[in-house]
């Protein structure tokens, strides 16, 4: 695959760097035991029909037959890709602009940055019973709106099907712009003053120099970030359940709740094995080749 | 390097209002009310104000009396201000059977949170070293998957990782949590301190080579010192993220030993009995003051590590 020629060529090869491979145990036994090990007999299991305990009666696809005709399924899987690729865009649009705002030399930027990042610091439990409260219809913004004099208004989107996965992405992306903005400004400090000379020098306009010169400079950070908010996204779990429990009747159900449900209350564990494993499938066809790309295919230089 | 002239150009290429008043340049004064700065300072504002209100509805709400929060709307200030929920979230709360409030789930959490910092850290910093310093052949390998672990959904791994617990005797206990936190924190830390050590002047590493110091040696005595600050980020993201874990907390705790998050939860969303919007907010505000009060304090380090580990990627 790689380096490995010439300089490994030598006696005692397993007993070379003894100590650094006995202290990668942890990570090994992890990598081996727990992720790859863990993942192949979660998948090896979803073909059974595991009920209470995990049993090896294998039962070819019928878990992904019932899975696919679940409405409670589909349902999540339409939430997941709508808060998936919105938060994506709007993380990303967000957390820029605002590093962007916050790199022009202004005043008070620490105070900026702290409140901008404090929610990240919170619970995502902590967030969804917040957001449930601001956005409790009797209470909260749709009261304070009619009483305002605008009887009509309605924004009530944790009791309402078809928005509630709005209601759960604006929490969402309160507490996760933070980080991301923070990511992004780090990325621009690092950007040469040098560059930002010679665009005024040629004149080319600031929306331009960041569109062209800045972000594609940027490529590792924003590489980082979507690690970051993807994988964030797959887990969305606490933030449902905290602000809505999944309703109203089942709207705001996500696939990792599915899998917690009929692993640990409805005692169906073969149904959850293979919605977990549908899960890391969908994460598989996106991540695989990156991860390739990114970490097998070349040293890191 | 620099003379003034071209510092002048560098801050004049940062106003974007000067790109359209293409005239003279240089050492023009800043007017304290540019356009520039109204809309810039104007949208910071804005965008500020939008992330404090739910900690001020929060706070707010937490303050005032059950009647009140019937009568007024959630944005005003309380009129009469009442500690009541607070002690009641923190004494009294019901959750289930329990009423002894949510001072149970803080000390579960504690007990939860400061071993799982101390482990996976200790775990992640030797990794992250090895990693980058003493390449053996595999590592790489093995590195690929930690990461690539770091988007295979928890949920695939949740139920082997209660068998094995309950293989070695640890499931439901204290120390499996502890176990489980160690592990999943591991790709991110992993490569928090990977990429710190490799930013390591390898001159430093191989004199201290030639010296003769050994993997231990060179770790405790060259590179802990000068990771200090890597190791105050790692133990940041780690107490802010086990302290707001969920999902571990449900799984492999018992109700007895539940983590404040999940203790939270159950309180506030429970169906039974009547609704007390100002207990619930407080209980809330309870259970983010730890991580909340972490990061305060910590700000800038923060956000350095955060910085220090991301960009090199």
């Amino acid at each position: 695959m790689s380096t490995s020629g010439n300089a490994q060529r030598r006696p005692s090869q397993l007993f070379r760097n003894l100590n650094a491979k006995v202290a990668s145990i942890p990570m090994i036994l992890t990598a081996l035991l727990v992720f790859l090990g863990g993942t192949v007999w979660t998948i090896v299991y979803s073909f059974t029909n595991s009920k209470l305990l995990p049993r090896l009666k294998f039962v070819g696809l019928d878990q992904y037959e019932r899975l696919w005709s679940a409405p409670r399924w589909l349902t999540s899987i339409e939430n997941l890709l709508v808060y998936g690729v919105l938060s994506l865009i709007f993380s990303l649009v967000i957390g820029f602009v605002l590093a962007a705002l916050l790199d022009q030399k202004i005043r008070f930027e620490g105070v900026f940055r702290t409140i901008f990042l404090y929610p990240f610091a919170l619970s995502f439990v902590v967030t969804g019973l917040t957001w449930q409260w601001i956005l409790n219809p009797d209470f909260g913004v749709q009261n304070i709106v009619r009483a305002m004099g605008w009887e009509s208004f309605t924004f009530n989107p944790l009791y309402d099907q078809d928005i509630v996965i709005y209601g759960i992405l604006i929490a969402g992306l309160w507490q996760g712009t933070g980080l991301i903005m923070c990511l992004m400004l780090a990325g621009l400090r690092g950007i040469d003053e040098d560059i930002w000379k010679a665009a005024r020098v040629d004149g080319i306009p600031m929306w331009k120099t960041y569109l062209f010169i800045v972000i594609p400079m940027m490529r590792p950070v924003f590489i980082t970030t979507l690690v970051i908010i993807a994988s964030g996204i797959v887990r969305l779990y606490d933030l449902v359940v905290a602000q809505t429990s999944g309703g109203p009747g089942g709207a705001s159900e996500v696939p990792a709740k599915y899998v917690y449900d009929y692993m640990f209350l409805a005692q169906n564990l073969g149904q959850g094995f293979a919605a977990s494993t549908m899960m890391l499938l969908s994460v598989a066809i996106i991540v695989v080749p990156w991860a390739y790309l990114e970490f097998g295919g070349h040293k890191r230089g | 390097m620099a003379d003034i002239q071209t510092l002048n150009t560098v801050a004049a290429g940062i106003d974007p209002v000067a790109d359209r008043m293409s005239g003279p340049q240089g050492a023009r004064p800043r007017r304290a009310l540019s356009r520039r700065n109204i809309f810039l300072y104007g949208t910071l504002i804005l965008v500020a104000a939008y992330y404090l209100v739910p900690l001020y509805v929060m706070i707010v709400t937490s303050l005032k009396g059950m009647p009140e929060i019937r009568l007024g709307n959630i944005f005003s200030p309380p009129v009469e201000i009442t500690f009541e929920p607070w002690v009641k979230a923190w004494a009294t709360a019901c959750t289930g059977l329990n009423c002894d409030g949510l001072s149970r789930g803080f000390w579960n959490s504690v007990q939860i949170t400061v071993p799982s910092v101390i482990f996976s850290i200790a775990v992640a910093s030797v990794n992250g070293y090895a990693l980058a310093n003493w390449r053996f052949k595999g590592a790489d390998t093995f590195f690929t998957i930690l990461i690539v672990g770091a988007f295979i959904p928890y949920q695939v791994m949740i139920y082997p990782i209660v068998i094995l617990l309950r293989e070695i005797g640890l499931y439901g206990s204290l120390w499996g949590l502890v176990i489980v936190h160690s592990i999943f924190g591991m790709p991110i830390l992993t490569l928090l301190f990977r990429n710190y050590f490799s930013s390591v002047p390898e001159e430093l590493f191989k004199a201290a080579r030639v010296d003769g110091a050994g993997f231990w040696r060179i770790y405790f005595v060259i590179m802990l010192p000068m990771a200090l600050p890597i190791f105050v980020v790692a133990i940041i993201l780690q107490i802010t993220g086990i302290w707001n874990d969920f999902l571990f907390g449900v799984i492999y705790t018992k109700p007895d030993t539940y983590p404040m998050t999940v203790q939270l939860n159950n309180i506030v969303n429970s169906v039974q009995g009547v609704k007390e919007y100002n207990v619930n907010m407080a209980a809330t505000i309870l259970t983010g003051l730890v991580p909340l009060a972490v990061y305060f304090v910590s700000g800038k380090l923060f956000v350095r590590g955060i910085a220090a580990g991301a960009v090199k990627g």
